[in-house]
Formats: C-alpha cells, structure tokens, sequence
C-alpha cells in the first residue's frame, strides 16, 4: 500500500476578520509536492489575505493552517530556509546589481543555489551587472522570482506576479514560473487573471468575498462539460441561440430538419461555456 | 556576525552609489564648512572665555551635523523608502534575523561618520590651519561613536512618525534644521541668546555638539574635555529612540 503523501500545505476552516470585516471565511484546501496551485480571484477576494497567513506575515483569527508541517504563525528560522516569497510588490533596492541582489540574498541562506545559475534559470544572463533601477518591470520581478529562489526553497509563493506587466512580459513571466515545475518546486501562486491560472496551474482554487467558490483542475473547474451548450445560428437575417444540455441530439434536430426544407443553417456554431464564462459567473463579476 | 558584516557590505555599495546620499551626507557638509569659512572666515568666536577662530569654531560644528547626517537623517530617509518600497517586508521573509539587518544599517551609518570626521577634519587642517587634535583622539572617537549610536536609534525612532516616502525629507529637515540654528552648529553660539541656548538644550543636537566641540578644540582654545553630563544626555536621549524604535519601528509598509 503507497503511503499517501501529506500536503505541503493545507488549510482548514481558515478565517480572517479585520475589526468587523471578514476578509476570509471559513477556507479549506491542499497543496500538493510538486504542483503548481493557483489562488484565483477578483481583488479584494481575501488572495493576499489568504497568502500573508501562510507566509507567516499576519496572524489568523481562527482555523488550522499547515505550512511544510509548522504553523506559520509560530515558525522560526528553519522553516524560512525551507520558503521563498515574492511579495505583490516591492522594489528592490534600486543601486545593487542582478547578480548583487542574488549574493546579498544567498547570504542569508545556508545552502543557498548557485548565483550564475539561478540568473539564468530567471532568463537575466544579458543583465547580471545591470543595476535593478535600469531593468523594466517584467525583469525587476523575475530578479523578484530568483531572489525568492536563491535559497533553493520547496516551497514558493507567488503574489500576483504578473500585474500591470504588458503582454510579452507576462509570456517571459509564465515561462519562468512553469520552469519552476521541473525544479520540482511547491508554487502557490495567487492570480486574478483566469488565463494566468488555466496556462500555469495543476488545480486552481477559486475565492470570492472570501469564501471558496470553485475548485478543480483548470479541465473541469466549474464542471464545464456539463453545463448547457450555446448553439447559434442565423435564420432569415436573425441571430437565433439555443441553450441544450444535449448538443447531440438537438443539433441532429435542427440540421436534419434544415435538410429536410432545403434551409441553409448560416453561421453555425456551437460553443461551451468558456472558463472565463465560468469565472466571471461563479465570482459574481 | 559574519552574516552583518555580508549586510554591511551590500549597504555600503547602496549608499555610495546613491547620489541622494552622497550628495547630503558627505558633499554637503563640505559645502556648509567652505561657506561658512569663507562668509565669517576672519571673525573670532568667544567660547568659555576664550577667543577662538571662526574656523576653529566650524570644524566641529560641521563634524556634529555631519555624523547627525550619516545617522539620524540618513537611516530615517532610507528605512521609510525602503520600508514603503516593500523591502524591509521582504527581508522578514528570509531568514535573516531582523537585528542583523538592524546590526548593517547602524554599522554603515557609524563607518560614514567616522569618515566624516577624517574628512572635515583633514579639509579644516589643510585649508584653515585649523589644528587636529590628535592628543584627544580617543576622547574624539568615543564622543563621536556614543553620538552616532544616539542619533541611529533617533533615526530609527523616527521612521514610525514617518507615513511615506514623500514626507521623509520634510519632517526629518523640519526638526534638524531649526535645531542647527538654535543649538549653534550654524550660528556661533556667543552669539545667541541665553534663552535660545536653554531651550535647544532640551534637545539632543545642543548636547551632542557640546561634548564633541570640548573634545575636539584643544583646552588652551576654550574646550574641556570629556563632557560626562552632556554625553548622559546624549545617550539618554539614544536610550530613549531605542524604546520607542523597539516599540513601534515598522516592517510593512503603510501604504495599502
């Protein structure tokens, strides 16, 4: 019998009130070794509440949390070896170099990786002695990501890393996250782009106004292939759009009754809920 | 240990290369003592019943605001930018113990103003004759690292009155400045009223810049030595920041 192996991190019944607002209420999930688990939701959904907690920045107001089998909240130095965070944002310090800013983190670690390799695993070969004050924003944050990874953590977090970055930075971006994958590298990663979450996450966990709404694999979350299909079409000059839970049948009704009177069906389509349908749906947007 | 001198090391490379820094810390006392040499050059200053050299009165005088500079003004200005940038945030996350990242800031702080002091007094030496006294150099440096301590744990402090970035400058300025005028650093001090001189000794810079000016200008030109009363006030005031800086010093930002 395998032995089941425990989460990396894993969260139950976890509540955050600030005053009288409760930022999270009541959140359950896992994380697995090795995954990369996506944290999606609009702003102000309780993400980086949510986050701050696991990395041991605030403290909760009630249920269990487990991070790489301590509590945050009462963690010490050796559990820090063992996590790299990036933080939603933060400048670096603008007059020390890439490769200055990955040594001047290195010292903080025991066993810290490889400084040329780590600037190359974030793609800044061509930037070691730039300064950070003159690199754009998308590499100011993969220099973010590499002094999150100088100390070769299990376990990274990733706080909406690629907001305000423009299309080319984020593609750069996602690389350098989806390599994390082959490090075999924890990533919690938290997002309100759907998109972000579908290209880069093995499961992603869905939380609005505080509670989780939707979690699955990017595949199924939301149960797509099982909610009403859209069939459209074009009938004497009108637009004509058909819900069915049984694509099948009914497009076999409809063209076959369109064959049967000689009807041309113009602009045939039939579409599932997209997960961005799913998304804006279930976080009420 | 090791590790702050690593954080030290990385602090000096950021600090010398920031014009801000070099140019406030280190340039502009230069500036200050070329002016005020040049502008009351030929005048004399009565100090403890003794005539002495304008010159002679400056070189000090700047010394103080020099290594109030590197201290107190420059780590209240790059902990609040740094801690509004998020990376004083970021730190916490690691590892590193928060003291030694404290232990760099005030290291880096009291080597500038060790530097400080050579230079001043090294440009007053060649520039005015104004005589280093190299007799008193332990009194000196004593003085100077006790102050320098001081004001770190003031500049420390003060970062929790400090609510962003664009108001470091403002509020750090608008409580040095006046006290330079008030406690004589600017304005020679026999030429301040009694009352004025009463009122900036409820205030650190006054004390500070009495026990360094007595141990740097020989005893023959009006000092006296090592101040104990001024130097406890000094320190007590450090001791002071130290609390309020233990109590209220902030890693995460304010903003959001």
């Amino acid at each position: 019998m395998s032995e089941i192996p425990k989460p990396v991190i894993s969260v139950r019944g976890l509540c955050k009130r600030y005053g009288d607002v409760e930022a999270v209420r009541g959140v359950d999930f896992d994380v697995r070794a090795g995954e990369i688990f996506a944290f999606l939701g609009p702003n102000g959904a309780g993400k980086t509440t949510t986050v701050e907690i696991l990395e041991g920045y605030r403290d909760r107001s009630a249920g269990e949390v487990r991070v790489l089998g301590e509590d945050p909240q009462h963690s010490g130095r050796r559990w820090r070896e063992r996590i790299g965070i990036v933080l939603q944002s933060c400048r670096l310090d603008p007059y020390l170099t890439v490769r200055e800013s990955l040594a001047l983190y290195a010292g903080y670690y025991s066993a810290p990786r490889p400084i040329e390799e780590t600037i190359e695993l974030v793609g800044l070969e061509g930037k070691a002695d730039a300064r950070a004050r003159s690199l754009s924003g998308g590499q100011q944050r993969r220099l973010d990501v590499g002094m999150a990874l100088i100390g070769d953590p299990e376990l990274l977090f990733l706080d909406e890393p690629t907001t305000g970055f423009d299309p080319s930075a984020r593609r750069h971006a996602w690389e350098t996250i989806a390599g994390l994958r082959e490090l075999g590298k924890t990533v919690f990663l938290t997002t309100h782009y759907m998109d972000e979450a579908q290209r880069l996450a093995d499961r992603v966990t869905i939380i609005s106004a505080g509670e989780v709404v939707a979690r699955g694999t990017p595949e199924d979350l939301g149960d797509r292939e099982h909610r009403p299909a859209k069939i459209t079409y074009r009938e004497d000059g009108r637009e004509v759009e058909l819900e069915t839970i049984d694509p099948v049948k009914t497009l076999n009704e409809l063209t076959g009754r369109a064959l049967a009177e000689g009807r041309e069906l113009e602009g045939l389509e039939v579409s599932r809920p997209s997960l961005e349908d799913v998304y804006l749906e279930l976080t009420g947007a | 240990m090791s590790l702050v001198l690593h954080q030290f090391r990385y602090d000096q490379k950021a600090f010398w290369r920031n014009p801000a820094s070099v140019f406030f810390t280190v340039a502009f006392p230069v500036i200050l003592l070329l002016i005020f040499a040049t502008v009351f050059g030929d005048q004399t200053v009565a100090v403890h019943g003794a005539k002495i050299e304008t010159t002679t009165y400056y070189v000090p005088a700047i010394i103080t605001l020099s290594v109030i500079s590197a201290t107190m003004q420059s780590l209240a200005m790059s902990l609040v930018i740094a801690r509004e940038d998020g990376r004083l945030k970021r730190g916490r996350g690691t590892p590193m113990p928060a003291w030694v990242f404290i232990a760099g800031r005030i290291g880096n702080s009291i080597v500038v103003a060790l530097l400080m002091l050579v230079l001043i007094a090294a440009l007053g030496r060649i520039a005015y004759g104004v005589p280093v006294p190299w007799e008193r150099l332990p009194e000196i440096v004593a003085v100077l690292v006790i102050g320098a301590a001081a004001f770190c744990c003031l500049g420390i402090a003060l970062t929790a009155a400090i609510p962003s970035q664009d108001a470091a400058a403002p509020i750090v300025n608008a409580l040095l400045l006046p006290l330079y005028f008030l406690s004589g650093v600017f304005i020679p001090d026999d030429q301040l009223p009694a009352g004025v001189i009463h009122f900036a000794d409820a205030f650190p810079v006054r004390h500070f810049f009495e026990a360094f000016f007595n141990a740097y200008v020989p005893a023959s030109g009006g000092g006296t030595g090592l101040e104990w009363g001024n130097l406890a006030a000094v320190a007590a005031w450090g001791v002071a920041g130290l609390v309020i800086a233990a109590r209220y010093f902030s890693w995460t930002p304010r903003r959001g």
